[in-house]
């Protein structure tokens, strides 16, 4: 048969999961690691990373609005979907994604980018005319007093929001680590590493994302960079990078020294099939050039236009690096039979329902949506100011 | 508003006998599906397969009638059943050579095509494992999967999201996408026919009655004389998902 090597049961041939389901885990992922980061300068009080705190709740708000879509893409039937909301099955992992997607898009991100923004919006109401006046005045939500009292309690409401949103972005993205992790009948999968590696992995793809798009986003304005903010963020990601790192090999050490009934099966696919995206891509691009770059600067003192090359460097490989970790766990779970006696082939197409094209598009869409509430709520007044 | 203690008596009443009426009403509905309403009774039965690995000759008439009892898909990768032929090689047991060409659906060459000639080789043939923890119903984010009363795991194609998450954690690959309904699609133990007392069509059709569908809560199914006088088996008993596909003389290299 085609594509196929050894014995596949006859049903496995076709992989089940596209390239859409790995852009699921790699989005939520994005969302989740960019609230973390903001949380940094809300809670833990890291004053440096404060100009890329509220551009990071907007990109975790672009990229979340676009997580389901990928799903909806891919469902049979997505017109049932609303079902997961009206009749959820309580045994299943799956049907809480609904849930947890609204409670993190209505009660931590919605509410706490509104609060943050609440007397920019009240300005703007007043400031503008015409249709940009009503506008604004809707996103008020008709609530006008920004008296100094009125915004301290803002401010403490949105820091009791952000210790709420903590361990709910901590969920959204664990709880996807948990949806593969707890499917017994792959062994690629079933390992309670999995929401724990997914959720520090997201954490490492946030704040690259957050850190690219701010040097991009200040070069574009023509703004300096401030120095000491891109280093903190960076500092961050080389410490989330190292945890991810270590939780990854712990993983892969353990399966390669238990070495089970799979092991035979999932190491040859390591070595032929997923060597590109695993060997090359994840660990040694992905994962092991950016953590020495990073390292590098910790080390070595380089003027700033090097260290931001570097930084950018770094943030590059590692968002190619995680989501060639999302494309190894869910293309490659599905690679081998669960006979553990053959390989399949992932045949991706281009222009249709599933194929690379709408995997593109649907890739961009986050930073069309991300323009646009930049125009609509930009992110740098406050933030400038501020800055010391 | 004074309201009398009679105004409140009849009130009372109303709505007694209103929600009474509504209860009857209810159950009325109720009756309509099909549990209730026909003379099958679903928690009077447990339904199993037994499968007697020592009769399989691999003639894929098993294969053949299932696609054609049950509309499955006539091209490769859509099974509600299939056979796997094993060869087993003294040197390297952990290892077997497994095929199953289409499914088994037009039986097998009589010899391989190397000649080999050492070694064991028989067959085995697959299904749903009807499961009465079954890892699959569990996931289903809109319970379309469920087990009946009478052991029979089925899906409703009404309701199926076509999210594939029970594809993915069946660990005997028994699940498919059906391409025609995009909705998930496996064997249902001909319960069709089994609720109207007749047997699943692949043990009809098995020419050496290696496939037997039995009811272990009817004290009269030749199951229990089976089960006493064979040794009994279930595909990956590490999985602990109760399969009630018993093999018989199943060799410990099959997974």
């Amino acid at each position: 048969m085609p594509g196929v090597q050894g014995f596949m049961y006859p049903n496995e041939v076709e992989l089940q999961w596209s390239i859409l389901i790995v852009l699921y885990p790699y989005i939520t992922g994005l969302v989740a690691g960019a609230f973390i980061l903001a949380s940094l300068e809300r809670v833990f009080n890291v004053q440096a990373v404060r100009p890329t705190y509220r551009l990071a709740l907007l990109t975790a708000l672009a990229f979340l609005l676009v997580a389901p879509l990928p799903l909806q893409l891919h469902l049979g039937h997505p017109e049932r979907s609303f079902e997961m909301y009206l009749t959820p099955h309580r045994t299943s992992a799956m049907a809480m994604f609904g849930f947890v997607y609204m409670w993190y898009l209505m009660v931590v991100l919605l509410v706490e980018i509104w609060l943050d923004y609440r007397r920019e919006l009240v300005l703007a109401a007043r400031a503008a005319g015409g249709v940009r006046r009503w506008f604004y005045r809707a996103l008020t939500l008709g609530s006008d007093n920004i008296s100094p009292a009125s915004l301290a309690i803002d401010d403490r409401v949105g820091r009791i929001v952000t210790i709420v949103g903590i361990p709910s972005a901590f969920m959204l993205h664990g709880y996807v680590g948990f949806i593969f992790g707890s499917i017994k009948a792959n062994p690629w999968w079933s390992t309670p590493m999995m929401p724990i590696v997914f959720l520090f992995s997201a954490i490492v793809s946030g704040i690259a994302m957050v850190m690219v798009l701010y040097v991009v986003l200040t070069w574009w304005r023509k703004t300096p960079i401030d120095m000491r903010c891109l280093d903190t963020v960076a500092k961050y990601l080389l410490y989330a990078f190292l945890v991810d790192f270590a939780l990854e090999m712990l993983d892969l050490v353990h399966r390669i020294y238990e070495a089970d009934e799979s092991f035979r099966a999932l190491d040859f696919m390591v070595h032929t099939k997923l060597f590109l995206s695993q060997i090359v891509l994840q660990l040694i691009v992905g994962t092991g050039l950016p953590i020495l770059l990073l390292a590098l600067t910790q080390i070595v003192e380089f003027a700033p236009r090097t260290r931001i090359r570097i930084y950018l460097a770094a943030g590059g490989l590692t968002l190619v690096g995680i989501f060639a970790m999302r494309w190894n766990v869910v293309i490659g779970g599905q690679l081998f039979s669960k006979s553990f006696l053959g390989y399949t082939t992932y045949k991706l197409a281009f222009a249709t329902r599933e194929g690379l094209l709408p995997a593109i598009l649907l890739m961009m869409l986050p930073f069309g949506i991300l323009a646009v509430l930049l125009r609509i709520l930009p992110p740098w007044q406050r933030s400038t100011a501020g800055a010391p | 508003m004074d309201t009398s203690r009679r105004d409140f008596l009849m009130l009372g009443t109303k709505m007694f006998v209103m929600t009474s009426a509504a209860a009857a009403a209810f159950e009325h509905v109720l009756a309509g599906a099909p549990e209730a309403a026909s003379a099958y009774h679903a928690a009077g039965h447990w339904w199993a397969m037994v499968i007697d690995i020592e009769k399989c000759i691999g003639s894929g008439h098993c294969v053949r009638a299932c696609k054609l009892e049950n509309h499955v898909v006539d091209e490769p990768f859509y099974f509600r059943t299939w056979v796997e032929r094993y060869h087993v090689d003294p040197l390297d047991m952990d290892h077997p050579a497994v095929d199953s060409p289409d499914g088994g659906i037009d039986g097998f060459p009589e010899t391989y095509p190397d000649g080999r000639t050492t070694g064991k080789t028989f067959f085995v043939p697959k299904m749903c494992n009807h499961c009465a923890d079954s890892p699959c119903t569990q996931v289903c984010p809109v319970g379309a999967t469920f087990r009946t009363n009478d052991g029979v795991v089925l899906i409703d194609k009404d309701y199926c999201l076509g999210c594939r998450y029970c594809v993915q954690a069946c660990p005997y690959g028994c699940r498919y996408i059906d391409p025609r309904t995009r909705t998930a699609d496996k064997c249902t133990l001909c319960y069709h026919r089994l609720t109207k007392g007749l047997q699943p069509a692949c043990c009809e059709t098995c020419p050496t009655g290696a496939r037997q569908i039995a009811d272990l809560k009817n004290p009269d199914d030749p199951i229990h004389a089976f089960l006493r006088s064979h040794q009994i088996q279930v595909l990956k008993p590490q999985m602990a998902t109760g399969a009630k596909v018993y093999y018989s003389g199943l060799d410990g290299s099959v997974r």
